[in-house]
């Protein structure tokens, strides 16, 4: 693990996010984190906290349904910073050819089918990056090397259909990469790999980071993940970040509840026979109010006082944040319920 | 059990062994080849089988994981299993019925049945964005003609329930208004609707959040005791999958390159590729593991020739002579429930960190 450094320029800053998605049903509320150059940064929490959609707000890229209902997100620093919130669809379409690239855990709906998936990121490279033909060829074959794909020459004339779940998301991360984007958000992206690949795709995107000072937002379920990869962590439930802070100090001494929680279930390089831990409930639904805590339902340590109303974030001091009305002596002296 | 020692691969269909103590297996699968027809011309697809010389066995009421990696033939055993693809050879038996033979509407038949349901990898893809939750767990049931109309609504509920889904908050919702997490846990929902003996789930938690992972797997080992279920998973969480999985599969490369009780298999590999997929597992700190670089071969090992001899030799540190012919999968020495594709199987850790004995000719 790196420590922490000084990321003065930022690359993307959210404040204040909150978005709906169908009827109104408020799904991410209250969230504010900021990525700085070249820094990578773990997005964590169980499905449906808001992880994806977090994501695709930043992108444009929100279900027909959801939109952005307050808050702002601000893209690069200084001259280059572009306001996102609002922006024109000339602006994105500018932002995602060649400032954010993204991956997403389900890569073959990114692709079309009809075509092969060679001729999709050459062509992405002439358009966008205005190589030649030949040249484009050869740079998607060189970047479909880079991405680990055995026989590259052989992978540029296969259709989507015809590849791996775990070849096409490679697929989708060399055409992330080639914009040589200064943000890549990778949403669950290397789910769907082995280990020995998600190590080489992760080390490949700590190599990019190195190279090309690329800053990361990583999403993913595994702490361990965000442990090897990640300088700083952001939890999230409920559509709420309730902790962060630089990812060594979270993961040895965590100080929201739920992180615990998470941390208390992770299986980690254990080959042992054993009942698996779950966190017992379900969080909460896109929607649905709750008068304090919305982790309350589930928290072992709640008391009166964390349904009194919304629980704000807490600054810890070295760069640690928690949304829970608890300090962490009063957590170890509550015996969990 | 003691597995015979795999003859040359030029043998499809190997003899049954003799009959042994432990129970018959559920399904048997030897020697099975599968290979995608050329999808068309100026691809070389088709070339390569997807599986080759496969032999797996299922016991009832027996968890088997699968691992490995990615594009290695796993989903290809699982749907050849239930007769999505047939075998170009070898021999697919379930309860001592030959259903890799089976065709037309003998096939069809076996798989309305629903006694081996396969769960997909992708929940996205495979249902249907138009039906809502009542009506994708309720189809298995209606396409195998089975139970009453009222049966069919408590069988529903009660599938949901046994995945961790609230029945009065889910059943009308229609897959897009589902996180990851729900949308899978509605495929197995649907996967158990009609009690198949045998579960085949491919990647059935890799898009789960731990908790729902823990839950899901939890809920399969439950499901496999209470209702003798049969069930092979595949997955990447080697972790997990030691928590409740009886034996494990090791594939690399469209073969299965090892096998044999889990927790044995993963605590000391046999095969140099389960070793480096150990080794790679993402760990919060663990010291001891072995750092899967001295697993990889180093940059001055000369290039193994493509597609000569052992799958792994291309990326394999031990490499050598011998290792230009396929190695045959035969039982440990000293681990007879085990078995590993390598010439050097468990040996190769004495040569780990010495200078590459690659042939200095390659
Ligand atoms: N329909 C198809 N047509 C042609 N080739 C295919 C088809 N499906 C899979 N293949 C090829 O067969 C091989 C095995 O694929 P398979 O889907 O079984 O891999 P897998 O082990 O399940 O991988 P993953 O972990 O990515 O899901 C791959 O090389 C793949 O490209
Ligand atoms: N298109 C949509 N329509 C309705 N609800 C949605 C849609 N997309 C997501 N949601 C809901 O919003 C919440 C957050 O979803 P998401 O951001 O996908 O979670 P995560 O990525 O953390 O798993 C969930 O409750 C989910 O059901
Ligand atoms: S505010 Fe209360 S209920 Fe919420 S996490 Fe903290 S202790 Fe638990
Ligand atoms: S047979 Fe040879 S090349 Fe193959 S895994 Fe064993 S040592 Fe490596
Ligand atoms: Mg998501
Ligand atoms: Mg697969």
């Amino acid at each position: 693990m790196s420590s922490v450094r000084e990321h003065t320029a930022s690359t993307l800053e959210v404040s204040d996010l909150q978005i709906s998605v169908g009827d109104g049903l408020v799904a991410v509320q209250d969230v504010s984190f900021r990525i700085g150059r070249g820094e990578s940064v773990g997005l964590v929490g169980e499905s449906g906290s808001g992880k994806t959609l977090t994501c695709r707000a930043a992108l444009g890229l929100l279900p027909a349904t959801g939109r952005v209902d307050a808050g702002r997100i601000v893209l690069g620093d200084g001259p280059d910073a572009v306001e996102l919130t609002g922006a024109r669809r000339s602006t994105w379409d500018r932002v995602r050819a060649g400032r954010i690239g993204a991956v997403f855990q389900d890569p073959a709906s990114y692709l079309n089918p009809s075509l092969t998936v060679g001729h999709q990121l050459a062509e992405q490279l002439r358009v966008k990056r205005g190589l030649r033909r030949g040249a484009a060829r050869d740079r998607t074959v060189e970047l479909f090397a880079e991405v680990g794909l055995h026989d590259p020459a052989g992978v540029f004339q296969q259709y989507p259909h015809q590849l791996s779940g775990g070849m096409l998301q490679r697929v989708l991360i060399a055409i992330a990469i080639s914009c040589e984007p200064e943000l890549l958000i990778a949403d669950e992206a290397t789910t769907a790999l082995d280990v020995v690949i998600q190590a080489e795709i992760l080390a490949l995107l700590r190599r990019l980071r190195a190279s090309h000072g690329l800053s990361l937002l990583l999403v993913t379920h595994d702490l361990a993940v965000v442990a090897e990869s990640c300088e700083r962590i952001l939890v999230m439930y409920g559509g709420q970040i309730v902790e962060s802070g630089p990812t060594e100090d979270v993961l040895e001494d965590p100080q929201h509840p739920y992180t615990r929680a998470l941390m208390g279930v992770a299986t980690i390089g254990d080959w042992g026979r054993r009942r698996l831990d779950v966190i017992p409930g379900q969080p909460p639904a896109a929607g649905e109010k709750m008068p304090g805590c919305r982790f309350a339902p589930r928290c072992g340590y709640a008391a009166a006082a964390c349904l009194a109303g919304p629980v704000p974030v807490t600054d810890l001091g070295a760069g640690r944040t928690s949304r829970c009305v608890r300090t962490s002596a009063s957590l170890a002296e509550a015996v969990p319920a | 059990m003691t597995l015979p020692e795999s003859p040359p691969a030029t043998h499809a269909v190997r003899p049954v062994p003799e009959v042994t103590s432990t129970p018959a297996p559920l399904l048997r699968v030897r020697g099975l080849s599968v290979s995608y027809a050329p999808p068309g011309k100026g691809t070389h697809l088709g070339t390569g089988a997807a599986l080759r010389d496969a032999d797996l066995e299922v016991r009832p009421s027996e968890i088997v994981g699968i691992v490995g990696e990615t594009g290695s033939g796993k989903t290809t055993l699982a749907r050849a299993t239930v007769g999505l693809v047939a075998p170009a050879a070898g021999s697919i038996e379930f309860a001592g019925e030959d259903i890799g033979g089976l065709r037309g509407r003998a096939r069809r038949a076996f798989r309305r049945s629903g006694q081996v349901q396969l769960v997909f990898q992708d929940p996205l893809r495979s249902l249907d964005p138009d039906l809502t939750v009542t009506d994708l767990v309720r189809e298995p049931l209606d396409i195998a003609g089975v139970l009453s109309r009222t049966e069919r609504e408590q069988r529903v509920a009660e599938s949901l329930r046994l995945v961790g889904l609230d029945p009065d908050a889910v059943a009308e919702r229609r897959p897009r208004h589902l996180s990851g997490g729900q949308r899978q846990r509605v495929s197995l929902a649907r996967a158990v609707a009609t009690r198949p003996r045998l579960l085949f789930c491919d990647e059935p938690v890799s898009a789960l959040d731990v908790s729902n992972r823990n839950l899901v797997l939890n809920l399969l080992d439950q499901l496999r005791a209470e209702l003798d279920l049969a069930v092979v998973i595949i997955a990447h969480d080697l972790s997990s999958l030691a928590g409740i999985a009886d034996r494990v599969a090791v594939f690399y490369r469209g073969r299965i390159v090892e096998q044999g009780p889990i927790r044995e298999v993963l605590g000391d590999p046999a095969h140099p590729y389960t070793a480096l997929l150990t080794a790679s597992a993402p760990s919060i700190g663990d010291e001891e593991r072995l750092d899967p670089a001295r697993l990889r071969p180093t940059g001055d090992t000369p290039a193994w020739p493509a597609d000569l001899g052992c799958v792994f030799a291309h990326r394999c540190p031990f490499a050598h002579d011998a290792c230009a012919d396929q190695p045959a999968s035969p039982t440990l020495p000293h681990a007879p429930q085990r078995r590993a594709a390598c010439h050097d199987a468990a040996a190769w850790r004495e040569r780990l960190d010495q200078p590459s004995p690659q042939k200095e000719s390659a």
